[in-house]
């Protein structure tokens, strides 16, 4: 497989676009037509050729721009990245458990040369050969996760397992739904989720916290998760809020569909073989209303999950002061035809869309 | 669910080490590399005895950054299912068996500024492990190990030579006991105890530590139980739709698992919570074993550890 790199931005102008390669494999995060909190994992172990679940960490178009974008993000706010000391070996575990899979998922694109503990790195679309000892930090020019956070898309938080409960003592977070690492490095499993509404309520999050505990090492586990992001950013952090949050305000009924974009997140956890720790990438997914109602069940269901989402979702969510001007737009690609079971686009079955 | 594919291995290695105590050295039969894995974790053995299959974990002992082997120590036990003793007489050289991935649940807190060992007997194995993992990081420990003699100090030899200064032995035979008031009081802060020993070994340490005012995360430990034998009883599964028989020698994991049910588990030893079974209906009495629920979960009669806990009365069905 040769994947074309999109040469694009995530601030600015704005130039991100997806293929109609990316938007056929486009994780829609929606399985029927209504959400609610769930403790929704699976295994993580494969899925359909060519879908983002097919390889451990799934490498598309966007990888190198996204790579630059988060050298940008790291230029101007270095706490972005933060690993406490005790959380070194974590780093060394991340980085191995990221070298070899996408040296053995992607042998065209990356390579990893081992000769005992010297080790030689190859990332050709970054452009990166670098040979290091590993497990000697002193031979790279980053931290071990900083190192290969930075050639890796996503969020990653490496939690410390300790006192029955998940501590967040490491991470690189850069594309992140609105929540901050520099704030909540420190924290446990329950502080850190506490702004949550509705599923403390559910006890969501005690069957969530045993479920990530036991995961074990060769049995890593994944789940989706969404939210609502006005023009293509990436960096939609507390930080920055000032920067982006105004541009909430910039949605029209014209500009909607290109503007309006549903953010996913593919959520996977990996143990941690040599420090137990877990990691949690959290890789997230950008696509346009427009590109999304290309696929007439997706028009249907999006247009039905977000009229009848409760209103502390669409709040927490961050979108409840837009959600009329969405409906507007997506009421048009619902034509209340049944759709089908699961999150797949099943364009050759799907009816099209009746005029 | 029960976890990742297991793994294929040979007994490439079978060391007695003394009258109880033998070591096992497993590789892959495919000949590739075993996975890494993290000072006190464990894997859980296969045994094939005939139509009988046994799932004991055992703590890794060989160095966590050694790929190429697995090392076990397996204590034998004359009184218990038969497990070891099948290790002991049955398992040679060139023998297939199957094991887990690792896991750990006896994980060294990376924070501490300095980790205090205490081991009872067979309960070293873990802090061999830990110990190579420690060295390598020049990491800061202190091992306290009593066992019955020195005859049957496993490992004793390997760590005093090794490790003259951090090691400390206390043989039971000659009145040695660890001076743990002391040794506790004398630790400077930061630093967290590890115990891994016989049941009442655990407690003790545990008590004298929490009325030393050492906070309770500083306070590890790890106690397996072995599953005991116990009179026959009959079990239904009601998501299964069966109707089993666990055996005298079989604990109601094993006998669900031989019925072709796939029920989670990871520790096997009453320890980790992966197993626990909602109990639909019964009239009789629990045997629970487990450290996992509480005093009032036992007493509810709605829940139930099968790696450990047993069952004796008229009818017991399972949400399983």
């Amino acid at each position: 497989m040769t994947i074309q790199f999109n040469d694009e931005t995530f601030r600015d102008d704005y130039s991100f676009k997806n293929s109609p390669w990316a938007i056929k494999r486009f994780p829609f995060p929606f399985h029927e037509d209504s959400y609610m909190y769930s403790v929704n994992m699976e295994q993580h172990r494969g899925g359909p050729e060519g879908s983002i679940y097919e390889k451990r960490f799934d490498v598309d178009e966007h990888y190198v721009s996204e790579m630059r974008d988060r050298a940008m993000v790291l230029a101007d706010d270095p706490l972005r990245c933060q690993s406490l000391p005790h959380m070194t070996l974590a780093g060394w575990d991340l980085l191995e458990l990221i070298m070899v899979s996408k040296s053995e998922d992607y042998p065209d694109l990356f390579e990893l040369h081992r000769d005992g503990h010297n080790w030689r790195w190859v990332n050709k679309p970054m452009g990166i050969d670098d040979s290091f000892v590993f497990l000697d930090e002193a031979t790279l020019p980053y931290g071990p996760m900083e190192y290969i956070t930075r050639q890796t898309q996503g969020d990653f938080c490496v939690l410390n397992q300790r006192d029955d409960n998940l501590w967040m003592d490491a991470g690189m977070i850069t594309t992140q739904a609105d929540w901050s690492l520099d704030f909540d490095l420190g924290m446990n499993f329950f502080e850190w989720h506490a702004p949550v509404p509705l599923a403390h309520e559910k006890g969501i999050f005690v069957r969530a916290l045993k479920f990530l505990m036991n995961v074990q090492q060769g049995a890593p586990a994944r789940r989706l998760n969404w939210t609502m992001t006005v023009n293509p950013l990436l960096d939609t952090s507390p930080e920055n809020y000032h920067k982006w949050g105004i541009q909430k305000t910039s949605i029209t009924p014209e500009n909607i569909g290109a503007k309006q974009h549903l953010r996913v997140e593919l959520q996977t956890f990996f143990r941690l073989p040599r420090s137990n720790a877990l990691v949690f990438p959290i890789r997230c997914y950008l696509c346009s209303f427009q590109d999304l109602m290309s696929v007439p069940k997706w028009g249907r269901r999006l247009h039905r999950v977000i009229r009848d989402l409760p209103e502390e979702l669409a709040t927490y969510k961050g979108f409840i002061d837009n959600r009329p001007m969405m409906l507007d737009y997506l009421s048009a690609f619902d034509d209340g035809q049944a759709t089908s079971d699961g999150i797949w686009p099943d364009v050759d079955s799907e009816p099209p869309l009746k005029a | 669910m029960s976890g990742a594919e297991k793994i294929a291995v040979t007994v490439t290695d079978v060391v007695p080490l003394n009258a109880l105590v033998t070591r096992f050295e497993f590789k892959r039969t495919d000949g590739g590399l075993l996975p890494t894995f993290s000072g006190g974790a464990h894997t859980v053995v296969e045994m094939r005895d005939g139509d009988t299959v046994r799932m004991n974990p055992y703590s890794l002992m060989s160095d966590p950054m050694n790929q190429t082997h697995y090392t076990i120590s397996v204590r034998r036990d004359d009184a218990g299912r038969g497990g070891s003793l099948f290790m002991h007489s049955k398992v040679s050289v060139g023998d297939q068996m199957v094991v887990s991935n690792p896991v750990n649940l006896f994980s060294l807190d990376l924070r501490a500024k300095k980790h205090l060992f205490l081991a009872g007997g067979i309960g070293i194995t873990p802090f061999l492990a830990q110990i190579k993992q420690l060295e390598r990081f020049n990491g800061n420990w202190e091992l306290h190990y009593a066992c019955r003699n020195a005859a049957l100090g496993s490992y004793v030899d390997e760590l005093t030579t090794n490790h003259p200064n951090n090691t400390h032995v206390y043989y039971d035979d000659d009145n040695q006991a660890i001076d743990l008031v002391n040794l506790l009081e004398g630790q400077p802060i930061g630093t967290h105890v590890y115990v891994c020993g016989p049941k009442g070994m655990i407690e003790w340490v545990r008590k004298t530590a929490t009325a030393e005012g050492w906070p309770r995360e500083g306070i590890h430990y790890e106690e397996f139980l072995a599953p005991q034998p116990g009179k026959p009883f009959e079990v239904k599964l009601a998501v299964s739709g069966k109707v089993i028989q666990v055996g005298e020698q079989e604990s109601l994991l094993e006998a669900m698992e031989r019925s072709g049910v796939d029920a989670p588990y990871l520790c096997r030893g009453g320890a980790c919570g992966q197993c626990e079974t909602r109990v639909i209906d019964y009239a009789g009495n629990f045997i629970h074993r487990d450290h996992w629920l509480e005093d009032a979960e036992h007493a509810s009669g709605e829940k139930i550890m099968p790696c450990v806990s047993r069952f004796e009365g008229k009818t017991l069905v399972l949400d399983r």
